[in-house]
């Protein structure tokens, strides 16, 4: 069964992000929650999503540029391991995380005498992603061969499965999950691969769990 | 002696896993188009510096890259009627005369009518090159390349620069707090280091000993570095300061790499300063040293224990990203691209005050293993980030998306 391969190959994409300036720049929590409400959900994204493309180290170990600024630039640890806890994956679509985001700062906000804002740090600038796809020309065909290339591709491959085939492309689960499954007819396989998220200790370690998950199933079989 | 161009394959052992690969298939999006770089100079500057790394490469992966300058037909007057805007540009409270803008009108507009700049995209740099886009053909996507620090620029300055600016389809800017209110896309590029270059290549520890010794400086002890103009933004009295709270705990020494810019009277009082508490402490050296010692600042930024750049206000600061990729811990003013390079406690620290840099510095002295730490810690993040390669990687993708 290890050694099943595909019918239709898994082509490992790669990307390039190139990051987009808004112009809009917030010094307190009052005005990240209005900016928060009219920005393009391709902002959302690359303050949720992206940020693990960009960041091997995750400043104050926060999983997005919200929770990082209030905790760090605003000081407002509170609000900051509020929205630390969000998980995108848990969210059906970038709307609802939005509302989501814009939810829980109003309501941190309506227990406050006063708005949080920067003194000693940085305001917080929105952008926005431009991710562009690359394909790495690389096609593997068995659980072996996908083990084999997922140690080798760039980790913006991992990105591009992971992290942009659910946060942009609204798919159900990650890409590796959906072949696995479809493909290898290795559902138990898939159904843990698909939990894999990097909200907690970013794509590296991602890769690192794939990996694991590769070799305990080539093994036992 | 001229360094010897080198191809992206030669930075395969020292960019990300994968990155040449992916550069030259992002490349093929953009295969053929031709690209304009138009800045003031092809000797002198940061610019120059940047394009001089990133044009043969571009062209190596198969865009047809072109450099146009200001001055090639030989000195012109452009690079000094545009000095006083680019420090108004920057902040500087230093009246910007009328008739300095009149002259960079009339010098812009003259040039436009004997400059070549058709192609796909045209990337003009800085301020000088600015207004050549009233003279735009049809054809073409112009892009403005800002590398200057506009986060506060003098109203009077930007107004003058906005009306051509506005002109431009996207705008590229160092740093988030650069970005202005504008009417066309803002992209954001950091400036990236090149890790083959004289500045930044390997030296061999015999090489780095002939160095200091040629530049005077005993290695019997640790030594703190800072690199950088001697004007108020950088700090360099503050470094020394900083220094000498050190000493009482731990002896080193300090060298402070300068000089003063020609036409910056504040910048030569503050040199006669520093140099007046060199000449009272044997082991603060002041080296002046030319814009072309790439090679001596390698060795001492890699004969350093720590490196300082103690600025209040930056452009980007890349002397940060240099220093981390020696693998050296680096103490950082909070301002501009330092807080970018440095993730603190991680790759470096940032600090706020004299004190600051000096309680960071006794601590770094006394943890070696905190130092190498924070040096490896640095050197990965360069990689990931500052590295040439990821700069061709953002012009591809620049173009690709202006382009569709």
């Amino acid at each position: 069964m290890n050694g099943r391969a595909a019918r239709t190959p898994f082509h490992f994409l790669g990307c390039w992000e190139l990051c987009e300036m808004l112009g809009r720049r917030v010094y307190d929590e009052r005005e990240l929650l209005e900016h928060l409400e009219e920005v393009p959900l391709d902002s959302i994204y690359f303050h949720t999503h992206s940020v693990f493309l960009r960041a091997r180290v995750l400043p104050g170990g926060y999983p997005n540029d919200f929770a990082t600024w209030a905790a760090i630039q605003v000081r407002d640890r509170v609000l900051g391991e509020k929205l630390g806890i969000i998980d995108p994956q848990e969210m059906p679509d970038l709307e609802a995380l939005r509302t989501e985001l814009v939810s829980l700062i109003d309501d941190h906000l309506a227990h406050l005498g006063s708005v949080p804002r920067v003194i000693f740090g940085e305001p917080f600038y929105f952008m926005q992603s431009r991710i562009l796809e690359i394909p790495t020309g690389r096609k593997v065909r068995t659980l072996a061969e996908l083990r084999e290339a997922l140690a080798e591709v760039d980790i913006a491959s991992v990105y591009v499965h992971v992290v942009e085939a659910r946060g942009r492309k609204g798919r159900r689960r990650n890409d590796f999950a959906a072949w696995i499954d479809e493909q290898l007819g290795l559902p138990d396989l898939a159904a843990a691969v698909a939990r894999l998220n990097p909200s907690t200790s970013g794509l590296e370690d991602v890769r690192r769990r794939l990996l694991r998950l590769c070799d305990d199933t080539l093994e036992d079989r | 002696m001229t360094e010897a161009q080198p191809t992206l394959d030669d930075y395969r052992d020292v960019a990300p896993p994968g990155t040449i690969d992916s550069l030259r298939r992002l490349s093929e999006r953009v295969r053929g188009r031709r690209l304009v770089n138009v800045s003031a100079s092809r000797e002198v500057g940061g610019v120059a510096e940047i394009l001089r790394g990133l044009v043969p490469l571009l062209e190596e992966v198969g865009v047809e890259s072109a450099w146009e300058t200001l001055d090639q037909d030989g000195p012109t007057p452009g690079t000094a009627i545009a000095a006083p805007l680019h420090r108004a540009l920057q902040g500087s409270e230093e009246r910007l005369p009328v008739e300095v803008l009149d002259e960079l009108r009339d010098f812009t507009r003259e040039r436009a009518t004997t400059m070549d700049v058709d192609g796909d995209v045209v990337m003009t740099h800085d301020a000088l090159p600015t207004g050549l886009v009233e003279a735009r053909p049809q054809e073409g996507v112009w892009v403005w390349r800002c590398h200057l620090d506009v986060s506060r620029p003098q109203r009077r300055a930007w107004t003058f620069l906005r009306q051509y600016v506005v002109k431009y389809d996207a705008a590229v800017f160092s740093l988030p707090a650069f970005a202005q209110r504008l009417p066309i896309p803002q992209f954001l590029i950091h400036p990236a280091i090149d890790p083959l270059s004289d500045k930044n290549r390997e030296l061999a520890p015999a090489d780095v000993d002939a160095i200091l010794a040629r530049l005077g400086v005993p290695r019997d002890k640790p030594i703190l570095l800072q690199v950088g103009r001697f004007d108020r933004f950088k700090d360099p009295l503050g470094v020394i300061e900083a220094y000498r709270l050190v000493k009482r705990q731990c002896d080193c020494r300090l060298v402070l790499v300068g000089g003063a810019e020609s036409d910056d009277p504040e910048g030569a009082e503050l040199t006669a300063d520093v140099l007046d508490a060199a000449s009272r402490d044997r082991d603060l050296h002041v080296l002046d040293l030319p814009p072309t010692a790439r090679l001596e600042v390698n060795a001492l930024q890699r004969a350093a224990t720590i490196v300082f750049q103690k600025s209040t206000r930056e452009g980007f600061g890349l002397g940060v990203a240099e220093a981390m990729w020696k693998s050296k811990p680096v103490i950082g003013g909070f301002a501009g691209g330092i807080t970018t390079q440095i993730v603190y406690g991680v790759t470096g620290f940032t600090v706020n005050s004299v004190e600051g840099a000096a309680f960071r510095a006794r601590q770094l002295l006394a943890d070696p293993a905190l130092c190498a730490r924070v040096g490896a810690a640095g050197r990965e993040h360069v990689r990931e980030h500052f590295l040439i390669t990821r700069h061709v990687g953002d012009m591809l993708a620049l173009m690709a998306t202006l382009l569709g």
